[in-house]
């Protein structure tokens, strides 16, 4: 069957009323702030404090944007006859962010978890060298950085948390064990 | 004296309703117009939603220089907008919007004819635009808009002949006295006719190939800036006020609605002229441009006939219920 003479047209008038009913998809920025999705990649925040200066993420970064110095200081030894220790000292963490590309690499390398991503996006400056940040700033946006997101239902354990209560479950064995061990002599004459 | 002082308040009036529909239709077209695709427009100026945007762009428009091009001709060019703009200010004066005598700026006899040939000198000053300019975008422009008044303005006369046929009279009150509810059934063809035509006159999308920008910059007025280019915006949004207007009253019944007391006629003529605005807005947002010959074609083979036909019905029906 053919279409009915100006069927098209009134379609076409269909979908702009149809538009025009609908929530509309601008995003008021400056007014209302965006809803970020979960991981996003808008900075890098460093603890500091997890920081041992063991360089992965500023070799295993591709564009050589993070700057680290460090130097080494002896700690006396905790107990007496014992051997000093040395230890690095952080003295300066810089991420360049006007070299950045937000690959994520450094975080990822992070034996020690001291580089998280934050949502914070809101750091352009007016001249491109203010964009290298040093680790006062670093420090500062860790704290906006959010909680990992709750784990997908019926998914697998994380790792830490499944050695940490395989332990627990052990040691409550063996106590049971123990106690039933003293137990079982108590009841022997 | 007392006339004197009536007459000035009419013009008063209607000068007001003249500066302040067009921007409200303005208004709405921005708004209709983003929401239609999906945005949220003008929200800044004024506060509260953008209300006052298009108060904003006239003030800028006031600050911009005044620029006429060293060719043109100076006096028509600089004439061209006012020629635009006044006669919708004259066909507002003649626009009946209740059934008492205070209701219209004027009651003229012959308000069918005053009123089509008035809005007829409107796209003279397109004309003059496009021939003063100098351009030959502007000239292009302008030739569009002769071809395309020449084409339209026979379909809208023959329509609105209709109604006079069916009123026995050409006056605009005199329409409406007359007016029975079964004529939206029996002249809807001829109300599609003019409403399509008055489109196409106003120069509004999807009939705006005189100054389709993509393939002429802007058509007559390419070559305006300021002031002088927002009158002929203004004239465009007074336009549709007018044809809206004209609409309602010729086809629609004007002040005559369903309910209300006696007193609120003129509701019932705005409520109908915005609906009638929203559909030149929801038009404008829905289909692209014609291509010119389209547009020759749908008026020459597809209006005029329906026209007439719709002036034999009416002749028929009018004989019969005699």
């Amino acid at each position: 069957m053919p279409p009915i003479p100006g069927s098209g047209l009134a379609k076409g008038l269909a979908v702009t009323l149809r538009t025009m009913t609908r929530k509309s998809v601008t995003a008021q920025y400056p007014e209302v702030q965006p809803e970020l999705p979960p991981r996003t990649r808008g900075v890098i925040g460093l603890f500091e404090e997890n920081c041992t200066v063991c360089m992965l993420c500023a070799r295993e970064c591709p564009d050589w944007c993070i700057y680290i110095d460090s130097h080494k200081e002896t700690v006396p030894a905790a107990v007496p006859g014992g051997r000093e220790r040395s230890r690095n000292v952080l003295d300066r963490f810089a991420i360049d962010f006007s070299l950045c590309m937000y690959c994520g690499i450094c975080i990822e390398v992070c034996p020690f978890d001291a580089l998280f991503w934050s949502p914070e996006f809101e750091y352009a400056e007016t001249d491109i060298h203010e964009l290298t940040h040093e680790r006062d700033k670093l420090r500062e946006w860790m704290w906006t950085v959010p909680e990992p997101p709750a784990l997908d239902p019926g998914a697998e354990e994380p790792k830490e948390i499944a050695a940490a209560r395989k332990a627990a479950e052990k040691a409550a064995t063996a106590a049971a064990a123990a106690e039933a061990a003293a137990e079982a002599q108590e009841d022997q004459p | 004296m007392n006339d004197a002082l009536d007459v000035a308040l009419r013009l008063l009036v209607v000068f007001a309703v003249f500066l302040v529909l067009p921007l409200v239709v303005g208004q709405t077209e921005h708004k209709v117009m983003a929401h239609m695709q999906g945005r949220l427009g003008p929200m800044y100026a004024g506060g509260f939603h953008g209300w006052a945007q298009l108060v904003a762009d006239g003030v800028k428009f006031a600050q911009k220089e005044d620029v006429v091009p060293k060719d043109a001709d100076r006096r028509v060019f600089q004439l061209a907008p006012a020629v635009a703009l006044l006669p919708y200010l004259l066909v507002l004066v003649a626009i009946p919007i209740g059934p008492s005598e205070g209701a219209v700026g004027r009651v003229v006899d012959a308000g069918i004819f005053f009123v089509l040939a008035v809005m007829g000198v409107g796209v003279l000053g397109s004309l003059m635009a496009g021939w003063a300019s100098a351009n030959k975008f502007s000239l292009l422009g302008g030739l569009r808009t002769a071809a395309q008044l020449l084409a339209y303005e026979l379909p809208m006369l023959l329509a609105a002949a209709s109604v006079a046929m069916a009123a026995g009279t050409v006056s605009l009150p005199g329409v409406l006295n007359a007016f029975e509810w079964w004529w939206v059934p029996w002249q809807i063809v001829g109300a599609l006719v003019f409403f399509v035509a008055g489109l196409a006159e106003l120069q509004r999308p999807p009939f705006d190939m005189p100054v389709a920008d993509s393939e002429i910059i802007f058509g007559a007025y390419t070559e305006y800036t300021g002031l002088r280019f927002a009158l002929f915006l203004l004239a465009e949004y007074a336009g549709i006020v007018v044809l809206c207007g004209l609409t309602t009253v010729l086809f629609l019944g004007g002040w005559h609605g369903p309910w209300g007391a006696d007193g609120l006629g003129w509701v019932w003529t705005l409520l109908k002229t915005a609906v009638l605005a929203f559909v030149v807005i929801w038009l404008r947002v829905t289909y692209p441009r014609l291509r010119e010959d389209q547009l020759q074609k749908l008026a020459w083979t597809t209006l005029v006939p329906l026209a007439l036909a719709q002036i034999a019905l009416t002749g028929i029906v009018k004989v019969a219920i005699q």
